[in-house]
């Protein structure tokens, strides 16, 4: 799990929701797959759930399952009042987290 | 074109259009929903529980052919700007035709502005894709889309 991609408007306006576009590198193991070289069930590995805070309170979250693709994109909307900083968690099934953050200045 | 003059209480574009509309409003809770597995069932009745799922305002987008199961974007959007207390409190996707139903759950708060998000997913073959709304005044939406898959997306 590495990569967060972040893309968030510069300046946005002060409560008017604007667009986040997340998007992270990752397999997404579904644990339906098999090695062909050993026949093993290739266990499940995916990212499980993601979270975007704004200056500590959560916003938006996504619980994931193994349908999801992988490379996990999301794209979703924030409203912001004064200018703060917005964190992007991802956390995997192994307990692993990613984490990003962007200053946005509200005008 | 020969022009004769309407009658006073003939179709205008705009009454036709508010008739159309009303009459679409009426047949919406009315609308059959396919019949569904058990495991997909139990998934929806998760989420649902005992309540009544009407169509109301949710949308959702999908390709009408995936050629690659693998990654099929996916949008989906319900209701209008959120209110304090008025909000779509999250949405679900449910791929009844994958070996797991549950798909993605969006969770908003009055602070996302509004329930719209976008993503993409897996599919394993053809199949009608679920999205179910819960609102904060406990009511839930629901609405499936068909995609046509031409290679699975679960590998083997």
């Amino acid at each position: 799990m590495d990569k967060p991609r972040v893309k968030v408007p510069q300046k946005v306006k002060a409560g008017e929701p604007f667009e986040v576009k997340v998007l992270i590198s990752h397999t997404m193991e579904s644990g339906q797959r098999t090695d062909e070289a050993t026949g093993q069930k290739i266990p499940r590995m995916i990212i499980n759930s993601f979270t975007c805070k704004l200056d500590g309170e959560v916003v938006f979250s996504a619980t994931l399952h193994p349908a999801v693709s992988a490379n996990p994109y999301l794209a979703f909307y924030v409203v912001a009042d004064k200018s703060g900083e917005l964190e992007f968690v991802w956390v995997d099934d192994s307990g692993d987290t990613a984490t990003a953050t962007r200053t946005i200045e509200v005008t | 074109m020969i022009h004769t003059p309407l009658p006073k209480a003939c179709f205008t574009r705009r009454r036709l259009l508010q008739q159309t509309v009303a009459v679409w409003a009426m047949t919406l809770p009315a609308l059959p929903l396919a019949a569904d597995s058990p495991a997909v069932q139990a998934a929806i009745d998760a989420i649902i529980g005992d309540r009544d799922a009407e169509s109301g305002e949710l949308s959702l987008t999908t390709p009408a052919i995936a050629e690659n199961g693998n990654t099929v974007p996916i949008a989906v959007a319900a209701g209008g700007r959120f209110t304090a207390d008025d909000y779509v409190e999250a949405i679900h996707i449910l791929a009844p035709g994958n070996p797991v139903p549950e798909v993605v759950s969006f969770h908003f708060t009055p602070r996302s502005g509004y329930a719209r998000a976008a993503t993409r997913i897996r599919l394993a073959e053809t199949q009608d894709v679920i999205a179910i709304a819960e609102l904060s005044d406990g009511r839930v939406w629901r609405t499936a889309n068909e995609v046509k898959v031409t290679i699975g997306g679960c590998g083997g």
